[in-house]
């Protein structure tokens, strides 16, 4: 265990969370896959706070777990968020196809 | 002092009433009465009119008790009723170019204000009768209102922003009133050409009056009309060809606009076409509004004018040529309107020619002018005051002829003297009148204008005058006998419509002043009307009674000789019971023709708006319009919109490929920032 490993973990999480995002025709599971590139993040968090970062910087456990903790609240309101308007949207249009929802463009 | 104040207040109260009584009629009946009532409108029109007329008067005698009776507190015998600054521009050296909104009162503008609303009150109460079954008469009264509010506004202006402002409305005025039967062609076209030609002529005065003023230093004909203010303008400006006298050219700009106005030779292709509208208009326009508008604005900046010799030789050739010109012209036509028209453009030639008469030939300019000078400015505006009146009555006479027989030609009239009684012993005065016949009101006028002439050495302009005397009395005499003598050649005999009452009063009103107003007026005009330089007792200037009394009294005989030959010549012609007497058509001579054709002048007007203004100028400056200017908007244009279209293909309203795109630049952003912040 060391950090490149953590890292190489972080990073594949997050492909495979853009990958997903910009491939699921599912809301829900694009929302899946979002949480998954935030949680790529939140690893990278940990693991710089255990083993330090590049050049020189010394680990810092307190510090790397409470910023971690704190962006786990901030992701938990951020997905109510999301769920919440992932189901007016159902209510509304009656599915959750992504590709059909298209009001935006110009 | 106290009861000059007091008398000074009163006549500012009637000053602004003579201003605001024919605008509130213009308002009253142009937004609100005239669509309800045509009999309420005319009336309040009529009424405002005579109000007006009253407080004219009103003026008039406190000009007299006020200004004329207190010589030292006047300078020039010009007053200030009333003025505000209007509008203020800074120059540069911190003092303001201001134009004033006022009412001043000079001998000249005392006796055109007592004029226009004597003539424009007559009018009001002759198209009462003469449009009482026109539909849109409510239309027709409140723009006669605004007409003379417009032309009283002009005569009492006090510089040269406000007589523009004037001359503006009354070229406004004259282009609604003409074009007033909008639904016939012939009267827009005539509108049109009215309002177009002159335009283009202001174009020029207004180009003058910048010039002008901003070198003077100020708007104001106090000011311009000072002898230091021309001094300083007669100065080169300019280098190589484009060398020109400021004061020559500032001068001849503006005097560009009274010619369009005045419709002197060649802009006087409006002023018979004029005669489309209503005939009390053209009473109007051909007597106290409108063409003296442009003989009034030379003689109001006469001592600027008179210290450019170009200038003032201009005047005089454009004068004295319009003069016999129309006056040849005058003798062919058959329309009854149009030989009136071409009349008025005899007279107005005349008018011009004596103000361009003015200084002495071969002299130092004015400054060194005798009194001759005077007798030439004061003959002209004697001229303005007596041709009002029979030119005026000449058209409502004309008018009610019209109405009786219901046409327009003097090949179709005939004999009327039966039917008309009224109209023809008031059409007689005023023929003899603008024939010159002693001791009618022309006669006086004509002669105070040769006077000038002749003691100022200026034999072509005499000759002009003299000439243009002989065939005025004959084209007079053509009119007057193939209308109301002989035989009628019209078909089935008038009648049905004999004179009323509106129509005739006005008429046998009118033909007072057309009678007596010449040995009434004369004392006024050669002792009041005077040029500045004169009043100022400046070098050896005299009144002008003064040189009236000395040489050339075999003038009024030889004058006065010429007229009755030339009316002799018209009764031998058309009089002695010649039943259809010579109407040459196509059997005439060629040089006939060419004078009955006006000299074809319209079509030189109609060549050049059309094939050069046309073909040559518009057309291509349309191509550039179109191809070029146009052009290269349609490529920017064209550019940014293909541009907008590729941007616009990221606009798919697909939020994955949003974010696909976002995630690229963050790349891209990531990428870059690599090389650049190490």
């Amino acid at each position: 265990m060391n950090l490149t490993s953590c890292l190489v973990l972080s990073a594949s999480l997050f492909a495979i969370g853009t990958y997903g995002l910009l491939t699921r025709r599912n809301l829900i599971a694009a929302l899946m896959s979002l949480e998954l590139m935030v949680n790529a993040a939140l690893i990278n968090f940990v693991a710089f706070a255990r083993f330090g970062g590049p050049r020189g910087a010394l680990p810092d456990p307190e510090a790397g777990s409470l910023f971690a903790l704190f962006a786990v609240g901030v992701t938990a309101a951020e997905t109510a968020l999301a769920l919440a308007i992932v189901i007016a949207v159902h209510r509304q249009r009656g599915h959750l196809d992504i590709r059909a929802l298209d009001r935006m463009h110009g | 002092m106290g009861s000059a104040d007091a008398g000074m207040d009163s006549l500012k109260l009637a000053a602004y009433g003579i201003l605001l009584l024919p605008l509130l009629s213009f308002l009253i009946n142009g937004l609100w009465l005239g669509k309800k009532s045509r009999t309420a409108s005319a009336w309040l029109a009529t009424l405002a009119m005579g109000a007006t007329l009253i407080l004219a008067v009103a003026v008039a005698l406190g000009y007299r008790a006020e200004v004329l009776g207190h010589p030292e507190a006047f300078a020039f015998r010009s007053a200030v009723v009333w003025e505000h600054t209007w509008m203020a521009f800074p120059t540069g050296s911190g003092a303001f170019l201001a134009a004033e909104a006022g009412f001043h009162l000079d001998p000249i503008s005392v006796m055109m204000v007592l004029v226009i609303a004597f003539i424009s009150f007559l009018v009001h109460v002759y198209s009462m009768g003469y449009l009482r079954d026109a539909a849109a008469s409510g239309r027709f009264f409140a723009l006669l209102s605004f007409f003379s509010f417009a032309m009283l506004g002009l005569v009492v202006s006090g510089n040269l922003i406000q007589t523009f402002f004037f001359w503006e409305l009354v070229g406004a005025a004259s282009y609604l009133l003409i074009g007033f039967w909008y639904a016939k062609p012939a009267a827009v076209a005539a509108a049109k050409k009215a309002f177009i030609l002159t335009r283009l002529a202001d174009a020029f005065f207004l180009m003058g009056l910048l010039l002008v003023g901003y070198q003077a230093g100020g708007f104001d004909f106090a000011h311009l009309n000072h002898p230091a203010t021309a001094a300083a303008l007669d100065r080169t400006v300019g280098a190589g060809f484009l060398a020109f006298n400021l004061l020559t050219a500032g001068t001849l700009l503006i005097f560009m606009g009274a010619w369009g106005k005045s419709a002197l030779f060649p802009f006087h292709v409006w002023l018979p076409d004029a005669m489309e509208g209503p005939t009390p208009v053209s009473s109007l326009i051909h007597s106290a509004t409108m063409v003296v508008a442009g003989v009034f604005l030379t003689a109001r900046l006469y001592p600027l004018f008179s210290a450019a010799d170009i200038t003032l030789l201009v005047v005089e050739s454009a004068g004295a040529f319009t003069a016999l010109f129309a006056a040849v012209i005058a003798c062919t036509q058959t329309d009854l309107k149009r030989i009136l028209a071409f009349s008025t453009l005899s007279q107005l030639g005349l008018m011009m020619m004596a103000l361009g008469a003015g200084a002495p030939e071969g002299g130092e300019g004015f400054s060194s002018a005798t009194g001759a000078a005077s007798a030439a400015y004061s003959g002209s505006m004697f001229h303005i005051f007596t041709h009002a009146f029979f030119k005026c009555l000449l058209f409502l006479s004309a008018g009610a002829v019209i109405h009786a027989i219901h046409s327009n030609d003097i090949r179709k009239a005939g004999g009327l003297r039966k039917i008309l009684p009224f109209t023809y012993a008031a059409t007689l005065v005023a023929a003899l009148a603008l024939a010159g016949f002693w001791p009618l009101s022309g006669f006086f006028s004509k002669e105070e204008i040769l006077h000038a002439a002749l003691s100022n050495g200026h034999y072509g302009a005499l000759f002009a005058g003299l000439a243009t005397g002989g065939l005025t009395a004959f084209y007079m005499s053509r009119y007057f006998l193939l209308v109301f003598h002989g035989e009628y050649r019209g078909g089935e005999a008038p009648g049905a419509r004999r004179e009323g009452l509106l129509m005739t009063v006005p008429i046998l009103i009118l033909a007072l002043p057309s009678a007596f107003a010449g040995w009434m007026g004369r004392g006024f005009f050669t002792e009041y009307v005077l040029p500045w330089p004169a009043l100022a007792g400046q070098g050896a200037m005299a009144a002008a009674g003064d040189t009236l009394a000395g040489a050339g009294s075999w003038l009024p005989v030889a004058a006065g000789l010429l007229a009755v030959a030339g009316a002799g010549f018209g009764w031998y012609r058309y009089g002695l019971g010649k039943k259809t007497a010579g109407f040459p058509g196509r059997e005439a001579p060629a040089w006939y023709r060419v004078i009955a054709d006006k000299f074809y002048v319209d079509e030189v007007w109609l060549f050049l708006a059309k094939r050069v203004g046309g073909s040559w100028i518009a057309a291509p400056a349309a191509w550039i319009e179109v191809r070029i200017v146009n052009g290269a908007f349609d490529l920017a244009s064209g550019f940014l919109r293909r541009l907008a279209f590729v941007q616009s293909l990221f606009h798919s309203g697909q939020v994955q490929w949003y974010m696909a795109v976002a995630l690229l630049g963050l790349l891209l952003i990531s990428g870059l920032g690599g090389y650049w912040i190490p």
